[in-house]
């Protein structure tokens, strides 16, 4: 080796308390290489960054293990600013820019060129004046090194999507001796003439010596600009490769492919049966913000659990709000033979639909109110349970004994954590509240169950009681369930089918024990034409 | 200790501050010439004529509409009422029905229109409703010379026609719902036993409502719009539902003020009426979220006794007939003080 690469991360491990996300994370850069970084959601992607740039996040939590290394120097980064004074630049996914102000001003936020004048003697440096032109010129210097055309004196607020990136990149080579820029993601929200643009400029940037880490689901992409590849996998390096040794096939079955050994194994219950359809949505589209459906036909079938998975954004979690009636939505559904009425959230409720939403804490729980509350108060409103008479039969009120009673069933069946039921579920930890959903909408009786992200942001032990719940669910009631989930795993252990959503379209329906890669093909639109890759 | 830990903790420490300055107004007052009997008895007479309108407050902080600001349109409906039955002449308790006859179905349809104008503004609904009760008093400030009423109790003597601004119901229906049952002990001691018993009906009805299906949806849309809408409740229908239901207890609440008080205050009389119940059900304890029966009588019992007793000690300490001056500076300062509490819920 003639030189030290730029970056160097030796055995990189980060545990959050006892969940272990990031383990043995090696694997250097060199000086104007691009470095693609692909991994499922969850894999471990951001925690890495995190680590890279000394986030706070990461020593409140007990530091991490290993080492980094830049320029052959071992570094160990307390903040951001340090990891910034390093010359190492991050464009976020959100944009960090202020609409109000113009390009120019954006890109040289904080270190403004300023010009003296005489207030200075008395008042000190803050009161130096902004230098317009130079402003102007060091930002028409940055974007030049990204080889686009943009206007530094348009505001930000009136810029396209994928200017704002251009922006915010620019920003970031502008800072004096920007080094390694990490862009997570930059291209997601670009449309695909955009993104051609950004990655000549990531070309030309690693032209002009600037290392780049590289973070996104677009696999096509990622192979052809990158130098180099890893994909991480629950925390672990599990495949480092060149574009030119490799297929985006082999990529996606790294991504998503994981030892049949884990705490989610599939257990195959041979007494099952499958009955007749009980749902068949047609051409459903669903407005909902960042998760549009276009046109998605399915049919679900009595007792079975059905799995819809798909990247995050492409549509997934918009089928259930889009039936339940949560989002503005059109198409066809008929349910046990009888039409359902979108757009109004009684209706599916009353033919025994029920859901449990993605937002636990903005609709899926009354943060404010006691447990036994959250879990009857569907029921009551729909099917006028848990209300007794008063005035002699005049009018009805909440029957609080029933109520209680059957908060504490549901409190000990799915062993929810807390001091009684009139707790407030605020004060209750993720997992416990993800029980309480699944009790409300269990109290609903339902023939049909969306489960939309049951596992996020819970642990993996709570995790495994809410796939079980749900499983022993479906075999004892024989109730039919919908769960929707990124986690493809998840979905693998539990479903019969699994349908995967892209682009707002079902991209195929395969049989949950297909073959990790040909899920992996169907998520990331490798081969859309190829539209029939399942079968029933 | 523990006990009173927990009841300091349960009752909130400006609760317990204003309750035990009101007590010792109570054990000053004898000393500085303010008679005992009397001190309690006005105190609990104001608190049964402002009772009805801070329960009405109740429907709407509970649905997530805020703060009734806009009670002076329910009072509207309430004066329409009153000087309705007047004009007709109905003396005694039917007189105060027909004035609640009349007054409740105006109510229904101003709240009703009132309730459809909120939810075009929902977030802003505090600042709306002030609005609301303000335009609505100048609106009728034109209506109440104008509306063809003839009683020559009530018209201007010199022109034969329009409202005078204070109308008299003694005659008609003063003290009519207070005098039931009602009793005196001494000279000054009276207590409006009829006017607590409306009272406590009201409470009641307000308790037994939250209690039901309806109730409660109401209170679900309050603590999580989302939830509610997900659990299918009609979040508007609901919203719209708590305004009718406060404007209609602000109109029955002043029918029964002015019953007590022996006037019909029109043209800016309701002007400032929302205030005092705005802050009583806040000294009360309740938020812009949550609002209790038990927060509307405690706040009611602690406003109306500071505003009653502070004048009358102060004045008589000081030897200068200025309790008007310390009465504006009082109510005033209680509400500033209330309002305070808006903004720190609210961040």
């Amino acid at each position: 080796m003639a030189s030290e690469p730029l970056l160097f991360m030796k055995e990189v491990g980060k545990s959050f308390f006892s969940n272990r996300v990031l383990k043995n994370v090696t694997f250097s850069l060199d000086k104007g290489q691009i470095l693609g970084l692909v991994g499922e959601n969850g894999a471990g992607k951001s925690t890495l960054m995190n680590i890279l740039f000394g986030m706070n996040v990461i020593r409140e939590t007990g530091g991490y293990d290993g080492e980094i290394y830049i320029d052959g120097k071992k570094t160990d980064f307390t903040s951001p600013f340090d990891a910034l004074n390093a010359g190492i630049g991050m464009v976020h996914q959100e944009f960090s820019l202020i609409p109000g102000f113009n390009v120019a001003e954006n890109i040289v936020l904080n270190r403004e060129s300023m010009k003296y004048n005489i207030l200075v003697e008395a008042f000190g440096d803050r009161f130096r004046t902004l230098d317009r032109r130079s402003i102007i010129d060091r930002s028409s210097n940055a974007i030049q090194k990204l080889n686009v055309v943009l206007n530094p004196e348009v505001l930000v607020s009136e810029l396209p999507v994928g200017y704002k990136q251009f922006t915010e990149i620019a920003r970031e080579i502008e800072k004096k001796d920007t080094r390694l820029l990490v862009l997570d993601e930059p291209t997601a929200t670009l449309t695909e003439s955009e993104a051609e643009i950004l990655l000549s400029s990531m070309r030309h940037l690693a032209s002009l010596g600037i290392s780049i880490i590289f973070i996104s689901h677009r696999l096509q992409e990622v192979m052809d600009v990158c130098d180099k590849i890893i994909v991480l996998r629950d925390g672990e390096v599990v495949f480092e490769t060149i574009p030119s040794e490799t297929d985006i096939m082999s990529i996606a079955t790294h991504m998503v492919g994981r030892d049949v050994s884990t705490a989610f194994a599939r257990q195959v219950n041979p007494g099952r049966t499958i009955g007749d359809p009980l749902l068949t949505v047609e051409h459903l589209w669903v407005d909902m913000p960042g998760e549009t459906v276009r046109d998605v036909s399915l049919e679900i079938r009595e007792k079975e659990i059905f799995g819809i998975g798909g990247l995050a954004g492409q549509g997934k979690l918009g089928i259930p709000n889009g039936i339940m009636g949560m989002f503005p939505a059109g198409g066809n559904v008929v349910f046990d033979g009888k039409p359902v009425l979108l757009n109004d959230p009684a209706r599916p409720l009353e033919a025994g639909i029920s859901a449990v939403y993605e937002d636990r804490r903005g609709v899926g729980l009354l943060m404010e109110e006691p447990i036994d509350w959250n879990i009857i108060f569907t029921a009551l409103q729909i099917q006028g349970r848990f209300l007794k008479p008063a005035f002699g039969g005049l009018v009805k009120i909440r029957d609080e004994e029933a109520i209680s009673q059957c908060a504490r069933e549901y409190i000990d069946v799915l062993n929810i954590k807390c001091v009684s039921e009139k707790q407030r579920v605020q004060d209750l930890s993720g997992g416990n509240q993800q029980k309480i959903c699944l009790a409300k909408a269990f109290e609903t009786r339902p023939k049909l169950l969306f489960v939309a992200e049951p596992t996020r942001g819970i642990d993996v032990g709570a995790k495994k009681v809410v796939l079980d719940t749900l499983k022993r669910y479906n075999e004892k009631y024989d109730t039919t369930i919908v769960m929707i989930s990124s986690e493809l795993e998840e979905l693998r252990s539990i479903c019969d089918r699994i349908a995967i959503v892209d682009s707002g379209r079902i991209a195929g329906i395969l049989p949950a024990d297909s073959p990790s890669r040909e899920f992996g093909v169907l998520m990331l639109g490798a081969e859309k034409e190829k539209e029939k890759v399942g079968s029933k | 200790m523990n006990t009173i830990r927990e009841f300091i903790e349960y009752a909130g420490w400006p609760r317990i501050i204003i309750g035990l300055f009101l007590i010792s107004l109570f054990i000053i007052a004898p000393f500085v010439g303010v008679r005992f009997d009397v001190s309690v008895s006005d105190t609990l007479v104001r608190f049964g004529m402002n009772g009805v309108m801070v329960l009405a407050m109740v429907p709407m902080v509970v649905s997530g509409c805020g703060l009734n600001f806009g009670l002076p349109l329910g009072i509207i409906a309430g004066l329409l009422g009153a000087v309705t039955s007047i004009e007709m002449g109905v003396n005694g308790i039917p007189g105060v029905l027909t004035a609640m006859a009349v007054a409740v179905p105006i109510a229904v349809v101003l709240g009703w229109a009132y309730g459809l104008l909120l939810n075009r503004a929902k977030g802003s609904e505090m600042m709306i409703a002030t609005y609301v009760g303000f335009s609505s008093v100048a609106f009728m400030c034109i209506m109440w010379l104008i509306l063809p009423f003839r009683s020559a109790n009530m018209v201007w003597g010199y022109a034969g026609k329009g409202l005078r601004t204070t109308i008299s119901v003694e005659g008609y229906w003063h003290q009519a719902i207070s005098d039931i049952g009602s009793f005196r002990i001494g000279e000054f001691f009276y207590v409006p036993t009829g006017m607590f018993l409306f009272f406590a009906l009201l409470c009641v009805f307000m308790w037994y409502f939250m209690r039901t299906k309806t109730g409660t949806a109401m209170a679900t849309v309050g603590s999580n719009p989302e939830f509610a809408r997900a659990s299918g409740v009609n979040i508007d229908k609901m919203r719209t539902f708590s305004v009718v239901l406060s404007t209609v207890l602000g109109a029955i609440g002043i029918i029964v003020y002015e019953q007590s008080f022996g006037f019909i205050q029109l043209y800016m009389g309701p002007f400032y009426m929302a205030f005092p119940a705005v802050s009583a059900v806040l000294i009360g304890g309740a938020s812009v979220h949550k609002a209790t029966i038990v927060n509307v009588i405690v706040g009611t019992i602690l406003f109306q006794g500071i505003l009653t007793m502070t004048p009358s000690v102060i004045n008589s300490m000081i030897q200068t007939d200025m309790s008007e001056v310390i009465r504006i500076i009082v109510s005033n300062g209680m509400i500033l003080y209330a309002l305070t509490r808006v903004l720190k819920v609210k961040l």
